[in-house]
Order: C-alpha cells, then structure tokens, then sequence
C-alpha cells in the first residue's frame, strides 16, 4: 500500500497516456472503418477482399508491428505516434467487418420502404443504415475497445510509456505492487471504455427502449 | 393512368416473374392485381417505380416512359405501401410519415402540419405520433404504412398486400376505410393481394394472374364472378360466386309491407302473436321478440340480433341476406339514417334477382 501511496501521480500519468493511446485509435480506426465497411457491404467481392485481409492483418503480433512501425512511415524509433498507427490498423482490422455486418442488418423489408420512398444511396447510409447498424456497431467497438487497452500495454517494450510499465517493472524486480496496481489500471480502463460505448449506443437508439405495445 | 405495354421480367437466375403483361389502370381508379403466392404480383408493382427493371416491353405513366425518369425523384411522386408495412424501426410514427415531404424539401413545420393531418385521416390519434413503430399494434403499423404513403399526396399509389397482416375485423375496418378516403381523394391505385375477396370487395377493377407471371383475366369484378374466362380464374374466384355477385346489382324498389313495432319497456298487445319487431325511439331496428317467450315488459335481454339489416336500395346480396338472416323470415329494410322503412319475404327478392338477370340478359351484358 505504502508503494501505491507513493507512486500516484506516476500511475495516473501513466493511465492518462494509456487511456489516449488506446482510445485515440478507436476513434480513428471507427471513421476509417465507417467508409470502407459501408463499401464492403454494398460489393460482394470486396467484403470477401476486406474481411479477409483484415483477418490477416490482425494475425501480425503486435510487438512486431509496433517494431516495424518506424520502417513503414519514417517515425523516430521512440514516437508514440508509432503505438497510435499500429493500434488504428487492429482497429479497422477488427471493425471493418462489423461496421459491414451492421450496415447489412437492416431488414430487408425496412431497406425496400426506403428505396421505394426515393431515398438516394447516400441518404439511406446516413439516415436509415448507420442508425440502424448502431447497435451492431457498437458491440464490435466494444471488443475493439478492451483489445487496445490489452495489447498497448506490450508499447512498454518499444519504449512507449502506459501502464505496461509497471507490469514490466514488477516482473523484473518480482515485486507484486505495481504488477498488482498495472493489472487493475488496465481493468478499470477496459470497464470505462466499456461503459462510455453503451452509455453512448443507448442515446443513439432510443427506439429500442421503449417497450412494446 | 400507368399502362404496361408487353412487359417481361425474368430475373438473373432464369425464373420469368412476369410474362408479356399488359394491361392499364385508370386515373383515379383501384386495379386490383391478385393471384396466388408467387405469381409476380410484387415483382409487377415494383416495375412501375423501377425498383426492379423490366427485361423487355415499356411501362408508361400518363403517357411518359417510366425508363426516361429519374428514379429517386419519381418514387418520391408515388406512394408506396410495402407488405408488412416496413416502418422505420427507428423513427417516430410522424417522421415515418413526414419522410417524403422530408426528402422533396418542405420545412419541419409544414411537414409537421400534414403528418398530423394525414395521421388523423387514417384514423389514428394524435397521441400516437410520438411513439416507434414496435410500440403499435400490427393494425396501427398497417395505417401508418398507409399514411406513410399518402403524405405527400401523390397522385398514384402502389399497395403491396397492405392489410394482410392483420385479422379479419381489423382488416375489413382497414378496407371500409380506405375506400372511403379514396372516394374523398381518387388516387390511381395499384393494389396488389392474393386474397380474391378482398380484391372483389376493393378492386374498380381486378387483374387475376397466374404462377409464371400471366394475365388471366382484367375486368369489373361484377364481371369476373359472373364470367371467369377459364377454370383457373372460375375456380380461385372459389364458391358462392353466384351469390358473391349479387353484391354489384342495386335493389330495384319493390313493395315493403309495413311491419307493427315494439319499443323496449312496452308489452306486445297480442301476446300468442309470432316474431315482433323491436325499434328504439328513432325507429331504428334493435332485434326481434316472440311475445310468448314474454313474462312482461321487452327488455333489451329478450332481443333476438340475428337478424342483418339491409339499406333501401342497397345491393341485392344485401337485401337477399336481410330475408334470410331474420328469425321471422322477413327482411328488415331502413332508410339511410337507420330508421325502419318496412319488410320483405326472401321469395320476393329472389323473384327480383330473377327479374335483375331477365332484363340483363336482355341488354346482353351479363349471362
Ligand atoms: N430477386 C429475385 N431473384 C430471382 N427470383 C425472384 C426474385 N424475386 C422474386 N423472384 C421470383 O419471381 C416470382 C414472382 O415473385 P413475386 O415476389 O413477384 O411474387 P408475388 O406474387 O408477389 O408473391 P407473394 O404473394 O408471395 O408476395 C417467384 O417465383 C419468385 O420466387
Ligand atoms: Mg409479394
């Protein structure tokens, strides 16, 4: 305890970098994901292209990429700009195919009505699909959402500081605090993540609960 | 006025939906598609606002070439009301039915005004305009479908089986008032079912198709009971057709005979007498009464309701099902506002059914 008290403002710092390195990504990764899963879902090919590729793409270990990352774009070695790109390419890897899936739940019956209502391609995305998708949506952005606050703890390795630091700290000295304290910080960041999506889902879609007739 | 011209669909995986139709449906009037599951009823509606595109032959409204127009902008001028209704889950019943006033660009207000109104028109309360669609009743979606449809008011309207999803009261309360906003706005109306009661009680005229996309038969529905040009048309316009058609001839006047009335709280005079008929103070008809089954004063419980009620000059059908539904045997027949005017014997409306044909047959337009 005596080590937490004394190590505070170290550890929020240190969630502080954590929370943006892995929520920042999220939110790029949604707006690139929104476009190209809007594109997957109208083409047959191009879904089968996109999703498998994005399977691929999530199969590379994160510490390669992140080591990779400086050769890809010419970033320094030790810019956390490297963790963000790498942490946005798993994001659109895991969304790309969601983002699709909910664009395409849209009853068949619902997308007909407004077609037969004149509803162009673009307005129907924007009015009738995304909404629609909403709920789709955010449950792959959940799943996206704790896997970043997971593999950005690796960044530690690269010499990208978060709460991966003090689980490396406490393995090397075999001293339980902060491995105990990282742990937990992660958690607590998975939970309000978690939380900010669904709070944020539910004002999206009020029509879901008002009960039934 | 939508015409089809020899038009054909066959869609990519060689199934023919429609085959060499043509036919036309008149301004201001209901054309009534109906056949079997399958037959190409929806594929035909959905070639007039291009939602599917013919293979071959042409589909003009008002003359104009539907495959030279824009699609957008011409769904936007055509009402279309899906099967199973096909709301949007996610928005309320009034952004539902402000969505095409939305799309041609009148402002929020105006918008506003007008979904309220047509709400109304269809019959549903204001109170609901706030609520989702999963929050009404299957009847309730159905109306909303239709005012959904109506709110921009298009001159043509595309019905796609739009009150089959509900039960038969509720459906036949839809039909009765449908009809009668369609006597108040005259829309062209392509309506599509496969129920041929619905077609026959709806249709100005009724187009019966068959599995492969044929027109069997286009006519009056008077006509099509009267003479279906084939077994199929004979045999799905299905049984009682003689009787069915009685309901498209008019009753000629015929000689009422006065019927002596009870009002509740009164005693019959003649206590051994047969059926009496029992009349509130307007003198409209309650039901009938067998003094003998009396131990004093009419009540309303002692009221036999079996009896239907047919209107002066209404359909034979109607004055036909007065006689015999009637446990006295005579058929009671009111003025327009509901008040007694007399009664009649089944033999004499069959005599008068029996006239209607002979004069008919004269003037060589039925058999
Ligand atoms: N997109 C499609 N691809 C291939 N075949 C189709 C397609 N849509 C419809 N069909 C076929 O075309 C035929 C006519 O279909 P359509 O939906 O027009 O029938 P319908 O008369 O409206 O039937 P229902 O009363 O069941 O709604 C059917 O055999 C159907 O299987
Ligand atoms: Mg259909």
């Amino acid at each position: 305890m005596s080590w937490l008290g004394g190590h505070l403002g170290e550890i929020f710092q240190l969630a502080w970098q954590h929370a943006w390195l892995a929520g920042l990504p999220l939110l790029v990764g949604l707006a690139i994901a929104l476009p190209l899963g809007w594109f997957a879902s109208r083409n047959t090919r191009a879904y089968v292209a996109l999703v498998t590729s994005a399977g691929l793409l999530y199969t590379i270990p994160s510490l390669a990429l992140f080591v990779l990352m400086p050769l890809i774009i010419g970033t320094r070695i030790l810019d956390p700009v490297n963790v963000v790109v790498a942490m946005t390419i798993y994001t659109v890897a895991l969304l790309v195919r969601v983002v699709a899936d909910g664009l395409q739940s849209v009853p068949d019956d619902v997308r007909s009505a407004a077609r037969a209502m004149g509803f162009g391609v673009v307005r129907r995305l924007v009015m009738v699909d995304l909404p629609l998708g909403v709920p789709v949506i955010a449950s792959g952005l959940r799943v996206a959402a704790v896997s970043n606050v997971s593999i950005v703890s690796v960044a530690s390795l690269i010499g990208t500081h978060q709460l991966g630091d003090l689980l490396v700290d406490g393995f090397n000295r075999a001293f339980a605090p902060p491995l105990v304290t990282g742990i937990v910080g992660c958690l607590l960041l998975a939970l309000l993540f978690d939380g900010v999506i669904v709070w944020g889902a539910r004002v999206l879609t009020p029509w879901l609960r008002g009960g039934t007739a | 006025m939508i015409r089809f011209d020899g038009v054909t669909k066959t869609y990519a995986d060689g199934t023919t939906a429609v085959d060499d139709l043509s036919l036309t449906a008149p301004t201001g009037k209901i054309t009534v598609l109906v056949g079997p599951s399958g037959c190409g009823k929806t594929t035909t509606l959905r070639m007039v606002n291009r939602m599917i595109e013919p293979t071959a032959g042409t589909i003009l409204i008002d003359g104009q070439d539907t495959a030279a127009m824009e699609p957008a902008a011409m769904r936007r001028g055509m009402g279309y009301v899906i099967q199973h209704a096909g709301l949007f889950p996610h928005r309320t019943v009034l952004d539902n039915i402000g969505t095409v006033p939305r799309l041609l660009g009148w402002d929020r207000r105006r918008t506003r005004e007008r979904s309220l109104d047509v709400l109304e028109r269809v019959g549903l309360s204001p109170d609901l305009a706030g609520r989702y669609p999963a929050q009404l009743s299957g009847g309730q979606q159905q109306r909303v479908g239709v005012a959904r449809a109506l709110a921009a008011d298009p001159p043509v309207m595309l019905m796609d089986e739009p009150f089959s999803a509900v039960d038969p009261v509720v459906r036949e309360q839809l039909q009765d008032e449908f009809l009668r906003l369609q006597a108040e706005l005259g829309k062209t109306i392509l309506f599509v079912t496969h129920d041929i009661d619905e077609a026959i009680k709806l249709g100005d005229q009724v187009a019966v198709m068959r599995v492969g996309g044929h027109l069997a038969q286009m006519a009056p529905p008077a006509r099509l009971l009267a003479r279906p040009v084939d077994d199929f048309v004979a045999d799905f316009v299905g049984r009682d057709r003689g009787y069915r058609a009685l309901g498209f001839r008019p009753t000629p006047k015929l000689p009422l005979r006065a019927e002596p009335t009870l009002v509740v709280g009164e005693s019959p005079s003649d206590m051994s007498g047969q059926w009496c008929l029992v009349v509130d103070d307007r003198r409209r008809p309650l039901g009938w009464v067998r003094p003998g089954d009396l131990r004093g004063p009419v009540t309303v419980a002692d009221l036999n309701r079996g009896g239907t009620v047919a209107v002066q000059g209404g359909s034979l059908r109607a004055t036909l099902d007065a006689a015999l539904s009637s446990p006295s045997g005579r058929g009671v027949i009111v003025d327009p506002t509901g008040a007694l005017v007399g009664t009649v014997l089944a033999p004499e409306v069959v005599a008068l059914v029996e006239e209607d044909r002979v004069t008919q047959a004269e003037a060589g337009s039925s058999p």
